[in-house]
């Protein structure tokens, strides 16, 4: 339960941190010499939501939905 | 001359798949192989099929004109929202509905929604705003192939050409690959335009002096506005996160989550789709906006002169005027004409091709629509018990093939701005129908009466907005029209890009009142029967 509370909390704030008003008005630093800003930090959130999708799947996945069909393969392979 | 025809033996090469998926999808259930692939899609056509049929005309060729335009902020509207929102409806609903699909054998997203709230027209209302939402998209995937063609040829190849052969090879490996067809030809077309996309930014940045040089340049010029997001407003911004809501609500992106062999195959897809967008994504959006560095394309040059004249005298010109300078300004071509400026011709043809890879994305909505049709409409209404599967799936050949030609005689007649624009509210009604699975999924109070009051404002408000826009045209550059204030505050206002709802993009208040549209009617009307929301909620 603490951990799902904690995945929910992380993608709650992930969504937040989307709207990063501090980089709005000003494109320094330049990362890598040319990158700006702004355009840095969207293209590391989407390295971030990569990250926080592999928690997602480690430790959230809904298994029991193909489980549940292997139980009905499994009982229908044994009534025939 | 060259560039073209490598996208010659590009669409040669494409066609080939489609058909080879057809020999070998031979002998097996016929609809639901035709449909579905037998849903046995392996985890690397899953992941590269289901990004490749998401990424159309509009992610790449849009993307690169609308960073041109207005900067590095598109890559955050459009871009790092759906690399979060679209991979976790993916996680939440596609696994879901996958597993429903394998357990039940639904086909489509309407034949779920019949069977979990027990209706039948209201189904029958569901598939048509669906389908009426869908149908521009193919429209403007057969412009977007005989403009991409005409431009690489250099206008050797007439748009009228170009645009009934992109529509003949779509039409082709649909037809006869079906879904297996459609995934495989978007799994090359994906993987090419990773390749080329990489080769060209390389490319085009050598060309330019290196990119350093160029944004130091840009940030010391005019120019520099668009190398950060202050023309944007803060909500404005945030209107768009709701915007990627839509992607799982598209019938060609759901039923492609029926498609795969096992649930852990979506597992690769929500973890890598953030990295694909952002391989994808980050060079158009750069390379759109570093085009305004570029001094030496005379239509570069015209784009930007129509853009300045628009800023500063747009404000005592018609509007007809105006919306002709937007024409102009617009920078869609913009990457094909970066790749004639600095790529070797040979490499100008091969990543022609990959442009043409995107361009062409409109196959699974036509695969979608066909499905829908014959599933949702003829099956439904007793075709398939009168006539067979085998009938099932020849009509859906059929109208893949009415489908393309209606689709290509409308391509030649009417201006691509107006499906441009009926793809913007495609987007937003989609999303507003975001809360059907949401609740279809999740909540066992929800009621078909919900569903039809969600489908219903969809429709009224993508029609409201649509008509709101024709009555009130778009101003020139700066200060919103307000149509309606109240106690200060402006309510519905006219912008140059669309309309503002509160400050919002209408999708937020179109989301948020099917939510409760779906709330409140569901809570005031009959539940379907307990057996029925036992097979959802065991």
């Amino acid at each position: 339960m603490t951990r799902k509370l904690f995945l929910f909390v992380a993608v709650l704030a992930l969504y937040v941190l989307h709207q990063d008003f501090w980089n709005w008005r000003t494109a320094y630093p330049l990362v890598f010499g040319f990158i700006p800003i702004g355009l840095f930090y969207h293209a590391a959130y989407a390295v971030a939501s990569a990250l926080l999708l592999w928690l997602l799947v480690k430790f959230a996945w809904p298994a029991h939905l193909e489980e549940e069909l292997e139980q009905r393969d499994s009982r229908e392979d044994a009534n025939t | 001359m060259i560039p073209a025809i490598v996208v010659f033996i590009y669409l040669a090469t494409v066609l080939y798949i489609g058909i080879f998926a057809f020999r070998k999808a031979s002998g097996k259930k016929e609809a639901e192989d035709y449909f579905l692939a037998s849903r046995s899609l392996g985890p690397f056509v899953f992941l590269f099929s289901l990004f490749g049929t998401n990424m159309t005309a509009f992610a790449i060729l849009g993307s690169s004109g609308h960073a041109f335009s207005n900067g590095i902020v598109t890559f955050g509207l459009m871009a790092s929202s759906s690399a979060l929102v679209i991979p976790l409806t993916i996680f939440f609903i596609g696994t879901r509905v996958w597993a429903l699909g394998k357990k039940y054998g639904f086909m489509t997203p309407v034949q779920m929604f019949r069977d979990r709230w027990e209706c039948g027209h209201i189904g029958t209302a569901i598939f048509v705003v669906q389908a009426v939402l869908l149908v521009p998209y193919i429209i403007i995937g057969i412009m977007g192939g005989g403009t991409t063609l005409s431009t690489i040829s250099g206008g050797r190849v007439p748009y009228w050409f170009g645009g009934a052969i992109v529509a003949l090879v779509v039409m082709g490996y649909v037809f006869f690959g079906g879904m297996r067809g459609t995934a495989w030809v978007n799994t090359f077309q994906t993987t090419l335009f990773l390749l080329f996309g990489a080769i060209a930014i390389v490319v085009i940045g050598v060309g330019m002096g290196g990119f350093g040089t160029a944004t130091k340049a840009m940030l010391a010029s005019p120019l520099a506005p668009l190398l950060t997001r202050e023309r944007i407003s803060p909500l404005y911004f945030f209107s768009y996160t709701f915007i990627p809501l839509s992607a799982i609500a598209f019938p060609h992106i759901l039923i492609f989550c029926l498609t795969a062999e096992k649930m852990n195959h979506f597992k690769k897809t929500v973890i890598f789709y953030p990295i694909c967008i952002l391989a994808i994504w980050a060079p158009c959006v750069f390379l759109g906006v570093m085009a305004n560095r570029v001094n030496d394309v005379p239509q570069i040059r015209a784009k930007q002169e129509a853009r300045r004249v628009l800023a500063t005298q747009g404000k005592s010109m018609t509007p007809e005027a105006r919306d002709e300078l937007r024409e102009e300004s617009a920078g869609d071509d913009v990457i094909i004409l970066l790749l004639q400026r600095y790529a070797p011709i040979w490499l100008a043809g091969l990543l022609g091709a990959g442009i043409m890879a995107a361009v062409m994305a409109s196959d699974s909505q036509i695969l979608a629509l066909s499905t829908m049709f014959t599933e949702d409409v003829f099956a439904h209404y007793g075709g398939k018990r009168r006539f067979g599967e085998s009938v099932q799936v020849q009509t859906g050949r059929i109208f893949v093939v009415i489908l393309t030609l209606l689709a290509y005689a409308v391509a030649l007649r009417a201006p691509e701005t107006i499906f441009e624009l009926a793809i913007q509210y495609a987007f937003s009604g989609y999303a507003a129908l975001s809360p059907l699975l949401i609740a279809a999924l999740f909540w066992r109070g929800s009621t078909k009466w919900g569903a039809l009051a969600v489908t219903l404002w969809t429709a009224f408000s993508v029609i409201a907005v649509a008509a709101y826009q024709h009555a009130v045209p778009a101003p020139a550059p700066g200060p919103p029209i307000v149509s309606w204030s109240m106690g200060g505050m402006d309510v519905l206002s006219r912008t140059p890009g669309g309309t503002a709802v509160f400050g919002f993009m209408p999708v937020v208040p179109m989301v948020i009142i099917s939510g409760l549209l779906m709330i409140v009617v569901s809570m005031a009307t009959a539940k379907p029967r307990a057996a029925t929301i036992r097979k959802y909620f065991q």
